[in-house]
């Protein structure tokens, strides 16, 4: 099955979003988020969120390493489209770049309320702390950040009419996606090198001199789960509008990555003899098996098994199944893990904390469902947008030899009537 | 990326043998980065051996406090509040049971019970920074805000700090606090073993200030020393080991006791090994999996650009 070809019409040439109820809801969160931002930086940290000496990194730093963990789809889909001969992956490539790009710019977005020095955030590049992780992680996320913003340059150009802006990405093609495979490849392992100096604090079962190799093959791993998910939600569930062979292809090599990291990690445990702490019934260890029984070997059977992964309905279990799991990870690691050693200490977030981190994921949503709606990159109508938007940037070139100065891109207003989710719907009917 | 109208080259190509060495050359890059990533658990260190660090840092200026003479007045922490100008907290209190370091304690004095139920004793922990040689805190920060000066003690520059937090997170001790209170340019407080006054060869303000010769300042190599002989001399008295010595890598405050230290409240589990150390392990292999990672897909996307099967954005 190829990409469904839909009719050049069924495409709008104005900008669109339509507000759903539940959008509301999520533009009502970012609201709320934008009131506990201004909030912490009016009152300080002390005032808004629980952190502690001895909990001096809390819930925004989980959001920073599982919101880095859950953009694995851009870079891993990347690999096997243009660097494993996996071209026939390549309509689903977008979808996966976006949830990446919108992933890191959300992550982004939470380092000013978390830094207590914020706008000291140029000093590493110029005074380079090499020997830390942190550097690592701070140098791979702006340098990927960027080229995943110039990246976005090929979609926005097919949509909006700017010739010369095309030609400026078009060039910078290669070298972005070269780098925008190592880059991520150095810094999900980097972000796990990170809690390497916890050694002793951070409970065994979850620290390892292997943490940076564990944090870069859940990142590879959940790249398609999370595919998967959006795709599902996207396509309200309906078989027709998934993709299927693709996602099943992809699934399959989460499931080989999945086993590959459970042998790790069940290798790892019985080198530093922690077999014993697993099953001792302290929260760290439940917590432990429910991450890897129920949230990684339960959806590495689904993602194994031809006959389970493709049923839609299971795929889309296994993977909301990963994508809780490897946030699950993190927790683990940043919270329950920590736990044991914080002398008694006990920290949960605040409101205002909550507040920033769920403000940020609805606000990442409400971007994705604009440039779902705007921009060709789901797989079913990107062909059938990319159309529209030639004849329009056609149009509008016709026009500007008429009367110079006028490029497309301005909003429009004019309603419409379909929405994107139907007009995949026609384009599958096509196909 | 999608490729416009352009129908989908992928899809109904063969299987061809040189997808097949592709696949092969990737699945031996990821082999190759992942091994490199691995080895060098095992490997040696290429920093200062233990032995080459203490010859390095025999100098430096440290502390040995006995917690065998420590009365518990408190004029230790008392003096340092006045040395380095911090505000005296009814919620951060320096002396006493509950005293824990905080933004306006580089240093406490603490006062733990030790001993068995019939027969309890009160001793008094001064709890402060143990200026590591191999600080995990300085390697920690990427700011370089705190840094391992060639005097020895580990200073904290607020300019440089970005307020990460990473330092706290990192020090095996928990020493590393944070001003949460302060609105703006909040920072991160600690012991700066009174960097201005031991560079002069002047002892620090609560060395100075203890009377009862709980506190001896001097040079690492000898205060080590005299902790040593002095446990050799009352072997019934002192328990067997000077923490400070080896953990973390070693630090140049150290700690005599007639108490075993996880009693008093120690941390008995910290890595022998400088922390930096195990990190490095880590980041040493980042730069050729980095130039190695460059070269390989560089490679393959021009072997597929050349046969056609990468077509660029257009």
């Amino acid at each position: 099955m190829g990409t469904p070809v839909a009719t050049a019409t069924s495409w709008r040439s104005g900008w669109t979003y339509k507000w759903t109820k539940t959008r509301v809801v999520l533009l009502a969160l970012v609201g709320i988020a934008a009131g506990a931002y201004v909030y912490r930086f009016g009152f300080g940290l002390a005032e808004t969120t629980n952190l502690s000496d001895r909990w001096p990194w809390g819930l925004w730093i989980w959001q920073v390493l599982g919101g880095v963990a859950l953009t694995g789809a851009g870079f891993s889909t990347a690999l096997y489209v243009h660097f494993a001969g996996r071209d026939e992956w390549k309509s689903i490539e977008r979808a996966a770049f976006m949830t990446s790009l919108l992933g890191y710019l959300m992550v982004i977005c939470v380092y000013p309320p978390e830094l207590g020095r914020w706008f000291n955030f140029w000093r590493p590049a110029v005074f380079w702390g090499y020997h830390s992780a942190l550097f690592e992680v701070y140098w791979c996320i702006s340098l990927y950040t960027l080229v995943q913003v110039v990246k976005f340059g090929h979609i926005f150009v097919e949509r909006v009419y700017m010739p010369r802006l095309g030609k400026v990405v078009d060039k910078a093609y290669a070298p972005l996606l070269v780098f925008g495979i190592v880059l991520p490849t150095l810094h999900h392992s980097s972000l796990g090198s990170l809690y390497v100096v916890a050694k002793g604090l951070l409970d065994p079962l979850w620290w390892s001199m292997l943490i940076p190799v564990f944090f870069l093959l859940s990142a590879l791993f959940l790249g398609p789960a999370m595919v998967v998910v959006v795709l599902y939600l996207m396509g309200r569930g309906k078989r027709e509008k998934l993709p299927m062979p693709q996602l099943s292809g992809l699934v399959r090599v989460s499931g080989w990555l999945m086993f590959v990291y459970l042998v790790l990690k069940f290798a790892d445990l019985g080198a530093r003899d922690q077999f014993g702490h697993l099953f001792d019934g302290s929260a760290q260890s439940i917590a432990w098996l429910v991450e890897i029984g129920l949230c990684a070997i339960v959806p590495m059977i689904v993602y194994l098994s031809k006959r389970l992964r493709e049923n839609p309905v299971n795929l889309f279990t296994a993977s909301v199944l990963v994508v809780l799991g490897v946030a699950f990870n993190r927790i683990n690691v940043v919270l329950t893990g920590m736990a044991p050693s914080s002398g008694g200490v006990r920290y949960f977030p605040s409101w205002a904390e909550l507040a920033v981190t769920i403000g940020i994921f609805a606000g990442g949503t409400l971007a994705y469902l604009f440039v779902a709606e705007n921009f060709p990159i789901l797989p079913k109508f990107a062909k059938a947008q990319a159309a529209a938007v030639v004849a329009e940037a056609e149009a509008v070139a016709a026009e500007a030899v008429a009367a110079p100065a006028m490029a497309s891109g301005g909003v429009s207003t004019e309603p419409s009537s379909t929405e994107p989710e139907a007009v995949a719907g026609e384009g599958s009917a096509g196909a | 990326m999608n490729d416009g109208a352009r129908p989908e080259k992928g899809l109904d190509r063969p299987a061809d043998p040189s997808r097949r060495a592709l696949l092969k050359g990737v699945g031996l890059a990821a082999g190759a980065a992942g091994l490199s990533s691995v080895l060098p658990l095992g490997a040696t260190r290429a920093l200062a051996s233990e032995e080459e660090l203490a010859k390095k840092h025999a100098e430096d200026p440290g502390l040995l406090i006995d917690v065998s003479k420590c009365v518990g007045c408190g004029s230790c922490a008392a003096a340092c509040k006045l040395k380095n100008k911090l505000e005296s907290r009814e919620d951060q209190p320096f002396i006493g049971p509950k005293a824990k370091l905080a933004s306006s304690n580089y240093t406490v004095l603490r006062q733990v019970k030790v001993g068995s139920a019939a027969n309890p004793k009160t001793r008094f922990v001064k709890d402060q920074c143990l200026h590591c040689m191999e600080p995990a805190c300085a390697a920690a920060c990427f700011a370089k805000a705190l840094t391992k000066t060639p005097g020895g003690p580990v200073r904290y520059d607020a300019s440089m700090c970005v307020g990460c937090r990473y330092c706290m997170l990192a020090c095996p001790f928990h020493i590393p606090t944070y001003e949460w209170e302060r609105v703006v340019l909040p920072r991160v407080s600690k012991c700066n073993l009174c960097e201005d006054r031991v560079t002069k060869g002047e002892p620090t303000a609560c060395a100075s200030a203890c009377s009862y010769g709980a506190i001896t300042f001097g040079k690492r190599a000898e205060l080590l020393k005299e902790a040593h002989s002095r446990i050799a001399k009352v072997p019934a008295v002192y328990h067997p080991h000077v923490y400070g010595e080896t953990e973390a890598g070693g630090g140049s405050v150290f700690y005599l006791a007639d108490a075993s230290f996880e009693q008093l409240g120690f941390r008995d589990n910290a890595p022998d090994k400088p922390i930096p150390a195990i990190a490095e392990t880590l980041s040493r292999p980042v730069p050729y999996v980095a130039v190695g990672g460059l070269a390989l897909l560089s490679g393959i996307y021009a072997l597929r650009k050349r046969r056609g099967t990468e077509e660029g954005e257009d």
